[in-house]
């Protein structure tokens, strides 16, 4: 005899004790700290800060321990409480010129004002495990610190596109008062401007944005991007204080900021010169930064005056609305939730055409 | 739970939302953009329903969720769940004691009074979405009032299949106006949506839509004088309580074949046996099963 399904509530409690055994793991292993995630997983906690669009080292540790490390898991534990806090006021927009540099690479010269600093990066290590790291204990600290070689960097690296825009050759990049578009207030209005793309891009799934930049390097709207500067450090954050009148430094945020110089013929709106890409990213992340400023580039074919080729990274309709990952990830995996109703809508509609066709066949034989 | 305001979202962002509701039903059928928050649900989850019901909640409310019909499926728990404990709020899985009832997928059998809010989740509020992918155009499909396209869609499953082959989110007409989808709802609940004397609210979530019905609106389901639009269910009676009107889900019930068909709205099935009448297959739950 059928007994309904139910027993949902005493389902949801017994699985959400279950994880919450699960995310622990075997208790004869030392619980994770936030503190050693914070600072040991740091680019984990770069990506769930960027995605999730809050600049908090801490939650973004704590969230990575709450989803078992899966990372769009953190970065919805971080939207959903971002979202619940109050927007006291907007900062002054950050100078990355002033950037305390850590890291600053230029693929188009050689060497120029500011320098050439290779900095924490995994460019030039060679992918062989370390099993020395295995061998938890003393061995797991670097043997020799890093030599300090010609004392600080300079106090402010100029951009490397502010010299090839002194000749002319690159498009200016006016500076603009107008407020930019939050997304996160507003809902999206297509066609969309640049800034709102690029909010969309700084915060969109690190993968599908990487995807649609590699699709461009493959000649699905290529723009012939060259690295023309990426810089990693730390920006002071400054807000103004209307009682004050002046502007007053209340953080620092760590940023990686790239930006391309691409190649362009000429359209028949704008003469023959370099053009940009942009790319802004929370944290260390560089991959995210250069992904960024390629598609950026690519998606302001109209406003260059460049063809649309039909590329799926041109389509800023088909970027904007499939990048954000807790979008994708929740409408994907929403079709897990029960579908009984439509779905039997469904088998009495096959059912129903299946008799028809079937009456069909055997009244022509 | 003071961490959070009443029913989760702060005022501000309520306010935002009621009037996107206020200027859905002054425009029936209309999608209203709207700045969709990110919620502690997944999107797909109802985070579009999630916030229209927040909004429209007061302490004085009763509440009712359900999922597939169902008041007791995870889901409609969950929410029902996450009302209870943001917002206090009194909940039943009685029709005709709520004032807003959250629904995925099903419109109760017990039909709805005037002061009652019906909110639908809405996963795709575009019923034009799956003939044209791009919102840019079907806004302005919308505004032109150009639904030819639609009943090409319709005229081509005629041909093919000698029948309009939409089983669920059957596209309607609101008030000669705005083409509409009613979310995922089987068909069988599309005559429902007119002249409701409740209000009918959805929220799309993460496609940041809502729209609505005000009570005793038109509604029309899209169809031609020759194949007129037909509600279908399952040829069966409830095989619990007998009901031979009400949405019927199927349950298989061994390896061999046998199915057995019960209403999808659970609350409808338990007041009806309890009321006397027996289906099929009735009997007793054992002692001891939940």
């Amino acid at each position: 005899m059928y007994v309904a399904v139910k027993g949902g509530e005493r389902a949801i409690d017994n699985a959400h004790a279950w994880l919450a055994e699960e995310r622990r793991g075997d208790p004869a292993v030392p619980a994770l700290s936030i503190a050693q995630i914070r600072e040991q997983m740091a680019l984990a906690v770069n990506r769930v800060m960027a995605e999730g669009s809050l600049y908090d080292p801490d939650l973004a540790a704590l969230a990575i321990k709450q989803a078992r490390g899966d990372l769009i898991e953190a970065v919805f534990l971080i939207r959903a409480y971002r979202t619940t806090l109050p927007r006291l006021t907007a900062s002054r927009p950050v100078d990355t010129g002033a950037m305390a540099v850590d890291r600053r690479v230029s693929a188009t010269f050689k060497d120029l004002p500011g320098g050439q600093v290779l900095g924490p990066t995994f460019d030039y290590t060679h992918r062989l495990l370390d099993f020395a790291l295995m061998a938890e204990g003393p061995s797991d600290t670097p043997s020799t610190p890093p030599v300090a070689e010609s004392g600080p960097v300079a106090q402010r690296v100029p951009h490397v596109t502010s010299f090839l825009n002194r000749d002319g050759l690159i498009e200016a990049a006016t500076p603009s008062d107008i407020t930019p578009p939050d997304l996160t207030r507003e809902p999206m209005e297509l066609p969309a401007t640049r800034p709102l793309r690029l909010q969309a891009l700084t915060r969109g799934d690190e993968g599908f944005v990487l995807s649609m930049a590699y699709s461009t390097q493959r000649g699905y709207g290529r723009t012939h991007a060259f690295v023309g500067e990426l810089r990693i450090g730390m920006v002071p954050v400054k807000v103004e204080i209307p009682e004050l009148g002046f502007a007053v430094e209340i953080g620092e945020v760590e940023l990686t900021e790239c930006e391309t110089v691409n190649q362009f013929k000429g359209s028949k709106t704008e003469p023959p010169q370099f053009t940009r890409g942009y790319g802004l990213v929370f944290g260390q992340s560089e991959r995210k930064a250069i992904a960024m400023s390629l598609v950026d580039r690519a998606l302001r074919w109209e406003e260059l005056g460049e063809d649309f080729t039909g590329a799926p990274a041109q389509d800023e309709e088909f970027v904007l609305m499939h990048c954000d990952n807790i979008q994708a990830t929740g409408f994907l995996e929403h079709i897990k939730l029960p579908h009984y109703v439509d779905f039997q809508a469904e088998l009495e509609l096959v059912r129903r055409l299946r008799t028809e066709a079937q009456a069909m066949q055997e009244a022509a034989e | 739970m003071s961490d959070y305001n009443f029913a989760y979202l702060d005022e501000q962002t309520k306010r935002m939302i009621r009037r996107a509701i206020l200027k859905g039903i002054a425009v029936p059928g209309y999608q209203v953009p709207f700045a969709s928050r990110e919620m502690p649900m997944p999107y797909g989850w109802g985070t579009g329903g999630v916030q229209v019901t927040a909004a429209c909640l007061t302490p004085d409310d009763t509440l009712k969720v359900i999922d597939q019909g169902a008041d007791d499926t995870t889901n409609a728990v969950s929410i029902r769940r996450f009302f209870q404990r943001t917002a206090g709020v009194a909940t039943t899985e009685a029709t005709e004691e709520a004032t807003i009832i959250q629904t995925r997928h099903r419109i109760p059998e017990t039909p709805l009074t005037e002061g009652q809010i019906l909110v639908y989740q809405v996963p795709i509020p575009e019923p034009l979405r799956f003939l044209e992918p791009r919102e840019t155009e079907t806004r302005k499909m919308h505004e032109l009032e150009e639904y030819g396209l639609m009943h090409v869609k319709l005229y081509e499953d005629i041909a093919r299949h000698g029948q309009i082959a939409t089983s669920y989110a059957y596209p309607v007409k609101v008030e000669g106006r705005y083409v509409m989808d009613p979310s995922p709802i089987p068909k069988f609940d599309n005559p429902k949506l007119t002249a409701n004397p409740a209000i009918q609210l959805f929220g799309a979530g993460r496609e940041q839509r809502i729209y609505a019905l005000p009570p005793y609106t038109e509604v029309v389901s899209l169809d031609f004088d020759d194949h007129p639009f037909q509600a279908s269910k399952a040829a069966h009676d409830c095989d619990l309580c007998g009901a031979k009107d009400s949405y019927l889900d199927e349950v298989i019930t061994d390896d061999a074949g046998g199915r057995m068909f019960v209403c999808s709205d659970t609350e409808y099935c338990t007041s009806r046996r309890a009321a006397g009448h027996k289906g099929r297959l009735w009997a007793p739950e054992p002692e001891g099963v939940a």
